[in-house]
């Protein structure tokens, strides 16, 4: 089942572009990594599929084929927004009140449970909660819902390294124990690193990247050698050459057993390393084909 | 330069059984425990003023009980009793000063509903939750809407109580400020206008709160709107929910609503009002009683000039058609709340964030 399917999906604000020609599909239990500079179209595409946006072109469907905003993928997907937003006015017993009134299901004990060991009190207003507690409220209702797929715009944008830490260790163990799928978007792909295992790389409004990311370090190389031969480098596609002095480093689609050309270096590439050299390079492109399984193999790259 | 292969297209929906909604009661706690204080609010400053219209209520009707009760009634301390009644209570004299209530209460608790989550940007978590937005904008909205009618029926019936000295008698003799039940800003204060109209200012912030997503501005707009919609029914719409009455009686109530009124004599136009009239006319009407504030009555005047041969057209609403026009007035008023309740829902069921 593909928990976000979109197929030629676009979005326009007035004369504003914010997503155009999106196909992509998210396979269930993976923690996907939505990655992409500011304005990439990251949060339009969360909004798209939680329906408070209506796509312009194009389609989405959610959880195995519901269309966004209808009642199976409210009840399935549990959003929580940039910045967090919750009733400042309202107690933490309070907030968890409300979503238990507005949802199927909901965990009520669990939530407690967590919140205890969080140290957050219940009675405390969330508007007086630190940015950590109002993130970590925020995620525990969203997870006492006990959803199918976790939407995460920005989680960890405003909190501070602890936090952060702490946060995306709950996202990890609901993802591993409770089996739910996890889509989080960022701008800062560092934080992401440790727990994402499938990865969408976003700019400009379309999708660049998209592939579990063993396959995608699996399927890229770092080469070094000297620099006048950058240019003449042709025996594999090229994401992106990044110059030093006499040497070039090279990111090019290759295994690790690809022969390597006299006087280049092969060495394996971090997933860091290779989303900033895609968004260096928006023309290029490593995605899906039309059969799962293939993966970035069977997509052509261009440069 | 991306050569993108279309991703597999499910075969359509899942099978799986329609989820159904979340029972409405759900959404009871939702909207007492995030409206409360607005509740709260709205009951204190109605309590309030109940307390006011009460109080000063009390001394206007001593005041008229006195004022009908002297005998004989062209005497000067009855003229003082009558002045004494007609300078109480300025305030709410006219009933102007509490045409200001629903529009504040549609302002205040309608235009904040929506208005505020959109400002906030906790709509993002309220309309992601499984209640599904279309159906939690609709409860709010009408569990809202019943509270501020109900509050705002129940504070008309004080009015209507307070401001019967001005409509019970129509006898100009005791009180030259009786008012017509049709008087702008009367009619809309008593009978059902008064719930009505609350309930139409609260529907105008609703849909403003969700058109503006800023709870200030919207707020403004629903005042202006508002009033902008009351000046319109009040000068131009009113007259003619029913066609009026013409009659040569030179007697009409002081408590019917006149359109128009003008003497003929022998079926020609003579003039239109009697500081109009033929100067030789009014010599000879000069030596009539005259009432308390020592001056001729219109009514006796009338009947001097009919006597010379003239007689009074009067284009006019009689009293007894209030509960008809209340009841247009408050039927288009729900029909248009309703109206704008349902376009609030709509825009949010189909709004792009």
């Amino acid at each position: 089942m593909n928990v976000i399917e979109a197929n030629g999906l676009g979005k326009r604000y007035g004369s504003t572009r914010a997503l155009r020609d999106c196909s992509l599909a998210v396979p269930a239990g993976h923690v996907t990594a939505l990655v992409g500079p500011n304005g990439a179209g990251k949060s339009t595409l969360l909004n798209l599929a939680v329906g408070l946006a209506a796509p312009s072109e194009g389609g989405l469907t959610v959880l195995g084929g519901h269309p966004p905003g209808s009642p199976a993928a409210l009840d399935g997907i549990a959003f929580v927004a940039q910045d967090t937003p919750l009733y400042k006015n309202l107690s933490a017993a309070d907030m968890l009140h409300l979503t238990r009134n507005l949802n199927r299901h909901f965990d009520q004990a669990h939530a407690e449970a967590r919140l205890g060991e969080l140290g957050i009190p219940l009675k405390r207003k969330a508007g007086r909660l630190s940015g950590g507690q109002q993130a970590q409220l925020a995620l525990t209702l969203a997870l006492a819902r006990r959803p199918r797929l976790l939407l995460l715009d920005e989680p960890v944008a405003m909190l501070d390294p602890i936090a952060r830490h702490d946060f995306m260790a709950t996202v990890l163990t609901a993802a591993l124990d409770d089996g739910v799928s996890v889509l989080l978007s960022s701008h800062v792909l560092a934080e992401l690193e440790r727990v994402a295992d499938y990865l969408i790389l976003m700019s400009q409004g379309h999708v660049q990247v998209a592939g579990e990311v063993d396959d995608l370090l699996a399927s890229h190389r770092m080469l070094t050698g000297p620099a006048a031969a950058a240019s003449t480098y042709a025996e594999r596609p090229v994401v992106h050459v990044r110059r030093a002095e006499a040497q070039a480093h090279l990111l090019v689609r290759a295994a690790a057993d690809d022969s390597v050309p006299p006087g280049w270096e092969s060495h394996p590439v971090g997933l860091e390393e290779l989303a900033l050299a895609y968004l260096r390079e928006p023309g290029a492109a490593a995605l899906p084909g039309p059969a799962r399984g293939r993966q970035a193999e069977a997509s052509e790259v261009t440069k | 330069m991306t050569a993108l292969t279309t991703v597999s297209v499910p075969a359509g929906p899942p099978e799986d059984t329609a989820v159904p909604p979340l029972p409405w009661r759900r959404m009871a706690w939702v909207t007492w425990r995030q409206h409360r204080v607005a509740v709260a609010a709205l009951v204190a400053a109605l309590g309030a003023l109940a307390v006011y219209v009460w109080t000063v209520g009390l001394h206007l009707h001593h005041a008229y009980a006195a004022a009908i009760a002297c005998q004989p009634a062209n005497s000067a301390t009855c003229a003082d009793l009558i002045s004494n009644l007609n300078d109480m209570n300025h305030v709410l004299v006219g009933g102007y000063t509490l045409q200001i209530v629903p529009p504040l209460i549609g302002a205040f608790v309608g235009a904040t509903v929506l208005a505020r989550e959109l400002e906030t940007g906790t709509f993002r978590y309220a309309w992601t939750q499984g209640f599904g937005r279309w159906r939690w904008t609709l409860a709010k909205l009408v569990a809202l809407a019943v509270v501020v009618t109900a509050a705002a029926g129940a504070i008309s019936v004080l009015f209507s109580w307070y401001y019967q000295p001005y409509l019970a008698t129509g006898n100009q003799a005791i009180s030259p400020n009786a008012a017509s039940p049709f008087s702008s800003a009367l009619f809309d204060l008593r009978g059902v206008a008064f719930a009505a109209w609350t309930l139409a200012a609260f529907a105008i912030g609703g849909l403003a709160g969700m058109l503006i997503r800023r709870v200030v501005p919207a707020i403004v707009a629903t005042m202006v709107a508002y009033t902008a919609l009351a000046l319109a029914a009040a000068n131009v719409m009113r007259q003619h929910y029913l066609t009026p009455l013409l009659t040569t009686n030179p007697i009409v109530p002081t408590t019917a609503w006149i359109y128009s009124q003008r003497w003929t004599k022998n079926g020609q136009f003579a003039f239109t009002s009697w500081r109009d009239a033929p100067n030789a006319l009014l010599q000879q009407c000069r030596s009539l009683p005259v009432g308390p504030l020592r001056k001729p009555t219109q009514a006796t005047l009338a009947q001097c000039f009919a006597q010379h041969g003239y007689t009074q057209l009067t284009k006019y609403q009689p009293a007894s058609r209030f509960w008809a026009f209340q009841s247009i007035e408050g039927g288009w008023l729900l029909a248009l709340s309703a109206l704008l309740i349902a376009a609030t829902v709509w825009l949010v069921r189909r709004r792009a964030v």
